[in-house]
């Protein structure tokens, strides 16, 4: 086949192309160092998971251990039943605590892990049995006003 | 005067028939121009041939301006991101608006009006001095041997030019933001990376691209190919193939943003 510089062209332009897709994949997004080589799966079942998403972070100590894989509400318990990937380099005792919390005041919510001290350790398809629902906003202004009536009340 | 109503009222529902005619035939046009694609297949060098023309020579002008872009998004994100002391999500902001609308639809737009109108005027010239007639009395279908080629050019062309004019994008937004302005690039880049997912943004930027670059040359060679075979009627359809790619790629746009949206939420 000879050669032309038609093709020559046509190679670089495509090559341009893949390196740009390339760059907003690593450079600008998150392919490669974000997705752990394998996972382990847990649950956890949470009164109130607020805005809780899927595919959101979950952290220990404030370092990125895992994702949240599914959720879905639990038709026999009244309950959301939470999911989550984790990263198999990082192992958590039977006994760790799950807390769903927010970043900031108003940011993004994501799902906090609290080592405990038992020896042994969650593995696929453990259940994470101490849970801490989500902090509605709401919710907590009103007890507020509640307690702060009550107390008004008391004192008169 | 009620001659006058009457003409112009004739004139709107002349127009409106007139549109209405253009997007039936333009769609059994891209049907007919998918069944002509098997020579663009088997000599895919004359597919390379077009891609030389619309998609490497379009390559200066996507990047400077993807360039341009980014370094304007960084400074005008910059002045209002400062006010509320978030100046390091400035990378999420050009990255995210370029990937996901600006990258495919600005590239898009310059593509209509650097490539697309260079079809129309081609084929449209091409139809003007029996060039296809020609080729149609050779037993040559000037449809797979003229059309569908510059077809799957476009196609071919628009993700690359779309992927090549982000990358440009954010590299602007990094001159701006971290050489100019000053703000820390490990966290420029980190938070960037939190925020920009590859299937949700990036890939559907790429789909994005390809759908507009459907569109485009549907649309540019549809025109040249029904050009009236004058001087005049080569530089309407021209004209026409600017204005109707851009009128449909903003319309598009909103419809494969809205479907796209659904599913992340």
């Amino acid at each position: 086949m000879e050669r032309t510089t038609i093709d020559l062209w046509f190679g670089a332009f495509v090559i341009a192309g893949f390196a740009a897709l390339l760059v907003l994949a690593l450079k600008a997004g998150n392919l490669g160092a974000e997705r752990p080589a394998s996972t382990y799966e847990v649950q956890a079942r949470f009164d109130n998971i607020g805005g809780l998403k899927v595919r959101a972070p979950v952290r220990s100590s404030g370092v990125l251990v895992g994702r949240v894989a599914d959720i879905h509400f639990d038709n026999e318990r009244f309950q959301a039943s939470v999911t989550f990937a984790l990263d198999s380099r990082y192992t958590f005792p039977k006994d760790t605590s799950a807390s769903i919390l927010t970043s900031g005041l108003l940011g993004e919510s994501y799902v906090g892990l609290d080592a405990g001290g038992d020896e042994k350790k969650l593995a696929q398809g453990d259940r994470v049995a101490i849970t801490q629902s989500a902090v509605v906003l709401e919710r907590l202004i009103g007890q507020f006003l509640f307690s702060k009536a009550q107390e008004d009340g008391a004192k008169k | 005067m009620l001659e006058r109503v009457k003409l112009t009222l004739g004139r709107l529902g002349h127009n409106f028939i007139n549109g209405v005619w253009r997007v039936g035939a333009m769609t059994r046009f891209f049907f007919l121009v998918l069944a002509a694609s098997g020579t663009s297949v088997r000599r895919f060098r004359l597919v390379m041939r077009e891609v030389y023309f619309s998609g490497v020579l379009s390559l200066i002008i996507i990047v400077v301006s993807g360039l341009f872009i980014g370094m304007v998004l960084g400074l005008q994100g910059f002045q209002t991101l400062q006010r509320y002391g978030a100046t390091e999500s400035i990378g999420v902001l050009v990255a995210l608006s370029l990937v996901r609308e600006l990258g495919p639809v600005v590239a898009a737009l310059l593509f209509a009006s650097r490539a697309g109108s260079a079809i129309t005027a081609e084929i449209g010239l091409m139809k003007a001095t029996e060039q296809l007639t020609a080729m149609d009395m050779m037993a040559v279908s000037p449809m797979s041997r003229v059309i569908a080629p510059r077809f799957w050019a476009g196609v071919i062309s628009m993700p690359v030019l779309a992927a090549i004019f982000s990358a440009m994008g954010i590299f602007g937004g990094y001159l701006v933001g971290v050489v100019l302005i000053g703000v820390d690039n490990g966290a420029f880049w980190s938070q960037m990376q939190a925020a920009v997912d590859f299937r949700y943004d990036v890939l559907n930027g790429v789909v994005k691209s390809f759908v507009f670059g459907i569109a485009v040359t549907v649309i540019a060679t549809f025109e040249g190919f029904d050009a009236p075979p004058t001087a005049e009627g080569v530089s309407g359809a021209t004209t026409r193939t600017v204005v109707s790619s851009a009128l449909t790629i903003l319309a598009l746009d909103l419809v494969l943003t809205a479907f796209m949206l659904r599913g992340d939420a």
